[in-house]
């Protein structure tokens, strides 16, 4: 256990954090301005993923096949908010899950249908690949690092968004009082339409980006979504700053908590029994950590309603 | 329009004349159809009773459905391999019996849902939706890394458990048993949702400050009811553990979580039989429509859609005619 280890690792859970948060800040959007919980919001994460495979195939070029994911992702989740959604604004939240359960099995079935079960695979372009050396000696892979880059590029672009814009305040007014600024002549569903393609096309960013690390297949999303809950509840749901630092405390759990608990077993108990359940305990550390987080601040740590 | 209780006569009946019809002309597949509607039939009555009479959206009642699973595979490869489930502190053997497989099955997965509900009840709303939901992915990531049992591959079970009296490998006979206790749960439905505590739980989920004001505290009523729901779905999850011979991961999976609330929405919530008739209608759908194309799922999600955005009440609702099932 060398000190270049705990380095490499904390930057790969940061990694997967700021991923996390890309998800995360799309649904506490959703849910602060609209009071939606979006299950299909993981389709959002697959659709990006899928349309940067393919642009990537057909261009070669990696930044059109960015792009690609994310116009792709805000069209389709535009349609979809007019289509459906836009229906479940005044609904209770069982409907609401329902409703997007609905959507996650036309979507994922409809990709299986169109592209297969097999896995596509998008290939990190030449100029990001290989590892770069970091102060103190570190080789770690470039396009890590500008995953990192990246996430905390939008963190800091959502953040000015939200406090300096104009619709950055109608989205702070919509989460105060929806009636309100509709009285004030603002058009709430086109700005409903707006922040739900915003949050698709951050999902369909993440997808595409973590798509060239993994593989792309049909249920890519899912697995992430229930982890941006995770993040979303520990964060508050509605605060962008929440799902940061949520989004954060769980990618550096899940990766540190895969690494050291086995290895802090290992003082209690022989190496394999030390593996086995120190792995097992690390795939439930998020949740434990969801858990004591509720325990003690039953909204999150920066929410502000239920 | 007919009555709802002429509906629920009309589909128990269906569901019992099918499989002894299928026995008659000697068609075992068209009775284990018929018996995995049952099972998946009895864990919605479960999830039901928390979310239509509770108004508790679990998104998690696979955790109950699994562990109920796991309980029967844990107990029976014991059995199977000649090994005790534990030594120390006192020895533990496994066993084929269903009715000690149930008790097991019910008593940890009312345990667990005593566990989960305490915690997740501390929340309301999206939170709570979303804590059940994180839940049951820590027990799914659980059993997929834990490799005693199985792992990712699961467990078999080679020979289906035995009921005294009955030879189980006989497919009416397990229907039979399944069927009985569907029947049971649906009678222990109804009794509690005339009960004193069905009352105070339905007044619980309509308007928790009332009830807190008259003396009652809504959060122990909705736990209790939260903890017969997960009783009720372990006890689906050993008899489907069974009628596969086979358990695994999936059962825990959020996908399981979200067909047993498909089975109540799709046959309407708070109804006696909606979940019934929501599982019967699932089970179709995936035999017919399955057999037509490998992508069923796309359909089975627009049919969905369809419920959610027109057909409030489900299935039931749109046949019996009342959209209110509260009344």
């Amino acid at each position: 256990m060398s000190i270049i280890l705990i380095i490499e690792q904390v930057l790969n859970g940061l990694q997967f954090g700021v991923m996390l948060f890309l998800m995360a800040a799309g649904l506490t959007l959703i849910f602060g301005v609209m009071g939606l919980i979006n299950l299909a919001h993981g389709s959002l994460y697959m659709i990006g993923a899928f349309a940067a495979a393919v642009i990537a195939g057909l261009t070669g070029s990696f930044i059109l096949a960015i792009i690609a994911a994310m116009a792709a992702a805000a069209i389709v989740g535009a349609l979809v908010e007019m289509v459906v959604i836009r229906k479940l604004y005044g609904s209770d939240h069982l409907d609401q899950v329902l409703a997007t359960f609905a959507l996650i099995l036309i979507f994922s079935e409809g990709t299986r249908w169109a592209f297969g079960s097999f896995p596509l695979f998008l290939d990190i372009p030449n100029y990001l690949s290989g590892p770069v050396t970091l102060p103190g000696g570190i080789k770690y892979p470039l396009y890590r690092l500008i995953l990192i880059g990246v996430g905390l590029f939008v963190a800091a672009g959502l953040g000015i968004l939200i406090s300096k814009t104009r619709i950055g305040i109608q989205i702070r007014a919509g989460e105060n009082d929806r009636e309100m600024i509709a009285a004030l002549g603002v058009d709430i569903s086109k700005l409903y339409t707006i922040i739900f393609a915003l949050g698709a096309a951050l999902a369909g960013l993440a997808g595409a980006l973590v798509g060239a690390i993994q593989s792309v297949q049909v249920g890519m999303g899912e697995p992430v979504l229930i982890l941006a809950f995770v993040v979303i509840v520990i964060g508050g749901i509605g605060s962008i700053k929440g799902a940061l630092i949520g989004a954060l405390l769980v990618g550096l759990t899940d990766t540190l908590g895969g690494i050291f608990l086995p290895e802090l077993l290992k003082l209690f108990m022989d190496t394999s029994t030390a593996q086995t359940s120190g792995s097992a305990l690390a795939s439930m550390a998020i949740y434990i950590l969801m858990g004591v987080v509720l325990i003690w601040r039953p909204t999150g740590l920066f929410g502000a309603r239920a | 329009m007919i009555r709802e209780s002429y509906l629920n006569a009309l589909v128990l009946f269906l569901l019992l004349a099918v499989p002894v019809w299928a026995t008659i002309i000697d068609e075992p597949f068209t009775i284990t159809l018929a018996t995995r509607a049952v099972i998946f039939a009895l864990a919605a009555v479960g999830l039901n009773i928390a979310l239509g009479l509770g108004g508790l959206v679990s998104l998690g009642h696979a955790v109950f459905f699994g562990i109920g699973g796991y309980a029967m595979g844990i107990l029976a490869h014991h059995a199977q391999t000649y090994t005790p489930v534990m030594s120390l502190p006192f020895l533990i053997e496994g066993t084929k019996s269903m009715p000690v497989i149930w008790l097991v099955a019910m008593a940890s997965s009312g345990l667990a849902a005593f566990a989960i509900g305490t915690l997740s009840l501390r929340t309301t709303g999206v939170y709570f939706i979303m804590i059940t939901l994180a839940f049951g992915q820590m027990f799914y990531f659980f059993t997929i890394s834990w490799p005693t049992y199985g792992g990712e591959d699961g467990l078999s079970v080679y020979v289906r458990n035995e009921f005294p009296g009955l030879n189980t490998l006989v497919p009416i006979h397990f229907f039979a048993i399944c069927f009985i206790i569907l029947c049971l749960v649906l009678l222990l439905n109804a009794l509690i949702a005339k009960s004193p505590f069905g009352l105070a739980l339905n007044a619980a989920r309509q308007m928790p400050k009332r009830v807190q004001a008259v003396g009652l505290n809504p959060n122990r009523l909705k736990l209790l009811a939260f903890v017969i729901s997960g009783v009720i779905a372990g006890l689906a999850g050993a008899l489907f553990a069974d009628l596969n011979r086979f358990v695994s991961p999936t059962m825990f999976s959020w996908q399981m979580s979200g067909e047993i609330m498909v089975f109540v929405i799709l046959g309407g919530v708070g109804r006696l039989c909606g979940p019934v008739v929501g599982a019967v209608v699932f089970v179709m759908l995936e035999h017919f429509l399955g057999g037509l194309s490998e992508y069923w799922h796309v359909y089975l999600g627009a049919l969905l859609l369809i419920v959610v955005l027109f057909a409030r009440g489900g299935l039931v609702g749109l046949i019996v005619g009342r959209v209110d099932a509260h009344d």
